[in-house]
């Protein structure tokens, strides 16, 4: 089942300037690898040699930062909403 | 200024430094890395001497050459230059030689550091042709991107979480901002920021204009560096939300270093977080060079940030210069305030709580070593955060205008030991 990911800015070049695509992933780990199945290109700009989500890569499964969850592992249901957000400065 | 970009050369990523134009962008698209703004450092070396500054008014924009702007700033032109006061009496209280607090609490026009910052970010935003700014915001950057905005004539939309101190919400709302109140943490109003910057046309101050806004923070180094009479201190002790100010300030300290004004003499930088949301201090006493991102639960709100944008970098200054950090609770931050204001006359911001409460321990765990000397920051205001001492400092006695009583009053004072 579709779930929804929202697309920085900087990563829409990738995604033919789309803001909102889908997958059916289970997992976040297996979303990322749709991606780039989708998408050419993008999985690098996520993730790092080792697989590990990047330094300064933020994502969200409804909201909540999946360090607080189960990072790569962290579960995906039908409707759930992943946001990919670049880490920003202070207030 | 010869060319049309000042002495600003490119925006350069931080991680594998592909250039990028100096237009209002943050992120590199390879990499996430954050952009920072490169400077043309043989062309600066040639005006910034220490007597051109001399002359010049006495405002952070003393700096210019090193501040991201093509031309002549035009918005916040009075910010900065805050008193570095010498603490004698504070040093005395915490066991060391020497201890200065650079006042950041009576900066202008709204009574914290990021005055510095907002006045950056809004006069390149000018110069980039916007006409609305906004800011995520944990208070104090609401308050000077307000008023700022206000003085421009530029639309201001400001986003902070809607359980503010109410000092800080009014000081935003006072200047005719529009202020979104985010039922959520600092963390999320940023990723919602994150979102609404995609979306809409606007400078935020800390997101797409983040690489200039960021570099506003150096301005404090330059000012330590001058009023010591141009030296780096050997030790300085610096509040970390985001930990972009301690990044800024050891840059600033470096460039100095740079282009000849000061002797490279290796200060080291120590962070300062309130326990309540520690992600930087817990890994860097852990010996980690990645934080784990937290919820915040502290008094200190405006350093309420649990994923901090800036810590790996923070964990690499104090790494690289010799520093540490350290984290106090919410009773050691009112503590820190009431000691720096019975002690030095100066009300701090809980904040400030949190770098005096941090300096104290740091000094007495033999870090900052007693017969040495510090630099502490104070970053903000006590007036914009009552509540957190409310009930703490006692309260006054009410009598009636009326001399008998108030005889009656002191006897009993003295009795009491008061």
């Amino acid at each position: 089942m579709p779930k929804k990911v929202r697309i920085p800015t900087p990563l829409r070049k990738l995604t033919n300037n789309e803001e909102v695509v889908e997958v059916n992933a289970d997992t976040i780990g297996a979303a990322i690898a749709e991606l780039q199945a989708q998408f050419p290109g993008i999985g690098e700009r996520l993730v790092d040699d080792k697989g590990e989500v990047r330094r300064f890569v933020n994502v969200y499964v409804n909201e909540e930062d999946i360090r607080f969850l189960k990072n790569r592992e962290t579960p995906l249901k039908d409707g759930d909403e992943i946001s990919i957000i670049p880490a920003i400065a202070g207030g | 200024m010869s060319d049309k970009h000042g002495y600003m050369k490119a925006l350069k990523c931080r991680e594998c430094g592909r250039e990028y134009p100096l237009t209002a962008t943050h992120v590199c698209e390879f990499d996430f890395g954050p952009l920072e703004v490169a400077y043309d450092y043989e062309r600066i070396k040639k005006t910034l001497t220490r007597e051109a500054i001399a002359a010049r008014p006495r405002s952070m924009w003393r700096y210019r050459e090193l501040l991201p702007v093509a031309q002549e700033p035009t918005v916040g032109t009075q910010a900065g230059f805050t008193p570095l006061v010498k603490a004698d009496r504070l040093a005395k209280q915490l066991g060391i030689r020497e201890l200065w607090i650079k006042n950041d609490a009576v900066n202008y026009p709204t009574l914290s550091f990021k005055d510095r910052v907002v006045s950056v970010a809004l006069s390149r935003s000018k110069e980039l042709g916007f006409e609305t700014v906004a800011c995520a915001s944990t208070g104090n950057l609401a308050n000077a991107v307000a008023a700022q905005a206000a003085s421009a004539g530029l639309k201001a939309f400001v986003f902070i979480p809607a359980d503010l101190e109410q000092g800080k919400i009014l000081n935003s709302l006072i200047y005719g901002a529009q202020v979104i109140g985010i039922k959520g943490h600092y963390d999320e109003v940023n990723r919602l920021c994150a979102e609404i910057a995609g979306k809409f046309g606007w400078a935020f101050v800390n997101v797409n204009m983040r690489p200039y806004y960021a570099e506003g923070s150096k301005s404090m180094a330059y000012e330590i560096a001058e009023q010591l009479g141009w030296r780096t201190p050997p030790h300085t002790v610096v509040p970390m939300a985001s930990g972009s100010l301690l990044t800024k300030i050891h840059k600033g300290y470096q460039e100095l270093a740079k282009v000849g004004l000061v002797a490279d003499t290796a200060p080291k930088i120590f962070g300062a977080q309130a326990t309540g949301c520690s992600p930087i201090s817990t890994a860097q006493k852990a010996g980690l060079d990645f934080f784990k991102p937290v919820k915040p639960n502290t008094i200190a709100k405006s350093l309420a940030i649990g994923t901090p944008a800036d810590g790996f970098y923070a964990l690499k200054v104090m790494r690289d210069t010799g520093g540490c950090a350290e984290d106090v609770t919410d009773e050691e931050i009112r503590e820190g305030i009431r000691l720096l204001a019975e002690t030095e006359g100066i009300f701090a911001e809980t904040a400030g709580g949190v770098t005096v409460g941090v300096a104290k321990k740091l000094i007495a765990a033999g870090k900052i070593p007693a017969d040495s000397s510090a630099v502490v920051c104070v970053t903000g205001n006590g007036l914009k955060t009552l509540e957190a001492m409310q009930g703490h400092c006692g309260q006054a006695r009410e009598i009636k205008p009326s001399l008998r009583e108030f005889e009656a009053l002191l006897e009993q004072m003295a009795k009491v030991g008061a």
